[in-house]
């Protein structure tokens, strides 16, 4: 049985994509999208090595909503992130090699061995901090909010979390604090419909998560999750409204994760969601049916896409080899910043 | 401290004498601390349930607002975890939040924020941020406190990694470590007690920092160390001036701050009196009574000439009725029968 179905139009709403947003940045998101699925594809093809021991959550199928959102952001923007860290991280500009030396638990990671895979930051690129607790990241980045609008920044704030979040208190409380000061803020739910393997439905009434938001006091809107343009218009308007002074938004969403919830694969066939419902899904794949348009459009071309695909690969397998080549963390690292100084 | 150190074995819990130096109440302390960091540092801010009401958190943030503004000392919504949430964030930008409580109880809901998340990043980043804040409550106690309002957390909270553990026990030290929280680059939760909030005691008037992690002997003695904190250091000192007469000559280690705990100091006194009753105002088990009963197990073990006892909370909840309640707190009576225990010859 397909519970969840894709709700949107595709690109038909698009129809002068060059003349709106020029044929640069039209391929720029191809090419974020396709870097973030090729690595993802990677690590995933070399996970059963074992050579990276730390529990992965890959974002094959969401690439649209990481790449949309953080196309709109400046470098000295914020983004905070819930354990599905992989593609807002490399969305904002996080360095590829620092976050496979970390997910190989190397010395040189982003973090020192200390995080893994749910903890890739970047500061120097605004990838500020993660949690691997669901909501645990809402409240930081309002407090990361808050301190943008006390030093009178014009920094924008976005935190990127999954549905599930929404059903944490805390989300609300920090929806109606941020609403309450006029916050810097845009809450980035991706709706997935599942929480591991908990389908959205055995967790929440049958509403519209965009009208729960509204219920805060803020502009929520829905968008399609896997078209990166409607991804990129919602956010936009969310992040120049959070950078003039007007608050915060709540945006939705609507994505489908191709894999399983954590580690490498599918695993529809263990009957929590109809493979045909994945199977439909594939069929609106934010990279394939965006690529679709763009030749359509005469914006890119196979052999385009061909060369963005070798440039990617080589970058990759570098980073890889960059990762295995690095050194491992000491005994003596372990007791490193126990407290600061 | 010289100025600590002169005020050893003396009335430091009883009426001060104004001839040595200036007066003020436990609460105008913390109060003229919070005016005196807002003052000198810009990242400061202060907020919590009520900071701004008429009773101003026990007087602590009395006119803080009207000096400071709305915008860094500020009425929150109830939302424990999301404001310790809020505090976090900004404090890893860089700003220095104080989110006062009015009792601990209110922090339980907060302990994902507080535990999982403040505590952790500084560490889990590898260094590259850190999370200055202060948690601020007062242990609440008699009156019908009862099982919720009046609990004793600091146990709970002994054994997580990256936080810091901060009981006062009198004006002085209050003003000062609080100053000395708000600079501290980790997280610092502060528990006062609701009874020691009237105290008065020699506070000066402008800035200064007692250092966290360190303890101090409040009453020099031979026979035996009493050790603690906060009201627990007050409760003791009156036992030790009960069997003073008797001839057991007992030294009082207030240890100001928890965790880290000041282990040199207990050790030298131990090393010297040979005994350790541990006493404080949360549970006995698994706390700080626990804690410094296995540290002089592990430590100490050759110059113990008896069992370490402790005197804390019993394992049950808090009763809110007055009379089970005289049954349920320490008094300097029950602990000074404990020390004649100990030192029966």
């Amino acid at each position: 049985m397909i519970r969840y179905t894709y709700s949107g139009s595709g690109f038909s709403a698009y129809s002068d994509p060059i003349g709106v947003y020029g044929r640069e940045r039209l391929q720029h998101f191809f090419r974020a999208m396709l870097r973030i699925r090729s690595i993802e594809e990677e690590i995933e093809k070399r996970y059963h090595l074992d050579q990276m021991k730390t529990p992965i959550h890959l974002v094959i199928g969401q690439e649209a909503a990481a790449v949309g959102a953080c196309a709109t952001l400046r470098i000295d923007d914020l983004v905070y992130c819930s354990h599905r860290t992989h593609g807002v991280y490399l969305a904002k500009g996080g360095d590829l090699k620092s976050m496979l030396c970390e997910m190989h638990c190397r010395r040189n990671g982003c973090v020192g061995s200390r995080g893994g895979s749910m903890h890739i930051i970047d500061p120097s690129a605004g990838v500020a901090s993660t949690s691997a607790i669901v909501g645990g990241a809402i409240p930081i980045a309002t407090g990361s909010a808050l301190a943008s609008k006390m030093r009178g920044e014009d920094r924008v704030n976005v935190v990127f979390f999954g549905e599930a979040a929404t059903e944490e208190g805390v989300c609300s409380e920090s929806l109606n604090f941020a609403t309450l000061k006029g916050l810097p803020i845009v809450f980035f739910c991706e709706n997935n419909f599942y929480s591991v393997q908990s389908p959205l439905a055995t967790r929440q009434p049958n509403r519209e998560l965009q009208r729960w938001a509204e219920g805060h006091g803020l502009p929520a809107v829905q968008v399609d999750g896997t078209n990166v343009l409607s991804v990129y218009d919602a956010c936009r308007a969310a992040a120049e409204r959070a950078r003039s002074g007007g608050g915060p938004t709540f945006i939705e969403a609507r994505v489908y994760r191709f894999r399983a919830h954590g580690g490498a694969g599918d695993d529809s066939r263990t009957g929590y969601r109809d493979v045909a419902e994945r199977e439909a899904w594939e069929r609106v794949c934010p990279l394939e049916s965006y690529f679709d348009f763009l030749k359509r459009k005469g914006a890119m071309s196979d052999a385009e896409r061909e060369r963005m695909r070798s440039e990617i690969a080589e970058e990759v397998s570098a980073a890889i080899e960059f990762a295995l080549a690095s050194e491992e963390p000491r005994e003596s690292d372990l007791y490193r910043h126990a407290y600061a100084d | 401290m010289a100025w600590d150190e002169a005020l050893v074995n003396s009335l430091v819990y009883e009426q001060p004498d104004p001839a040595l130096g200036r007066v003020t109440s436990y609460a105008q302390a913390l109060n003229e601390a919070l005016e005196l960091a807002l003052d000198s540092q810009p990242s400061v801010f202060v907020l919590g349930q009520g900071v701004d009401d008429p009773s101003a958190m026990f007087g602590v943030t009395r006119g803080l607002q009207g000096k400071f503004g709305p915008e860094r000392v500020f009425d929150t919504p109830v939302s424990e975890e999301g404001m310790m949430g809020v505090c976090t964030g900004a404090a890893m930008r860089g700003m220095r939040p104080v989110y006062m409580h009015n009792r601990p109880d209110f922090i339980l809901l907060a302990f994902n924020q507080l535990v999982t998340h403040a505590a952790k990043y500084h560490y889990m980043d590898n260094g590259q941020t850190t999370v200055p804040i202060v948690v601020w409550s007062a242990i609440g106690r008699g009156w019908g406190s009862g099982a919720q309002h009046s609990q004793a957390i600091q146990g709970l909270l002994l054994s997580v990694p990256g936080l810091k553990i901060v009981m006062p026990s009198t004006p002085y030290d209050a003003k000062g470590l609080l100053l000395a929280a708000i600079e501290d680059n980790n997280p610092v939760l502060i528990f006062e007690h609701r009874w020691l909030m009237r105290k008065s005691g020699l506070v000066p008037g402008g800035y200064f920092k007692v250092p966290i992690g360190k303890g101090i002997c409040r009453r020099t003695g031979s026979d035996i160390t009493i050790a603690g904190a906060s009201h627990a250091i007050e409760l003791a000192f009156q036992a030790a001036k009960l069997v003073a007469a008797e001839g057991i000559d007992a030294e009082v280690i207030d240890l100001r701050t928890v965790k880290p705990i000041d282990e040199e100091l207990i050790g030298q006194s131990l090393k010297k009196t040979g005994r350790l009753l541990a006493v404080d105002t949360g549970w006995a088990k698994g706390g700080v009574c626990a804690e410094l009963g296995c540290l002089a197990a592990e430590k100490w073990f050759k110059y113990l000439k008896g069992p370490v006892r402790r005197i804390g909370l019993p394992d049950i909840p808090t009763p809110a009725g007055f009379a089970l309640e005289q049954h349920y707190y320490p008094t300097p009576d029950r602990i000074a029968t404990v020390m004649r225990e100990m030192c029966a010859k």
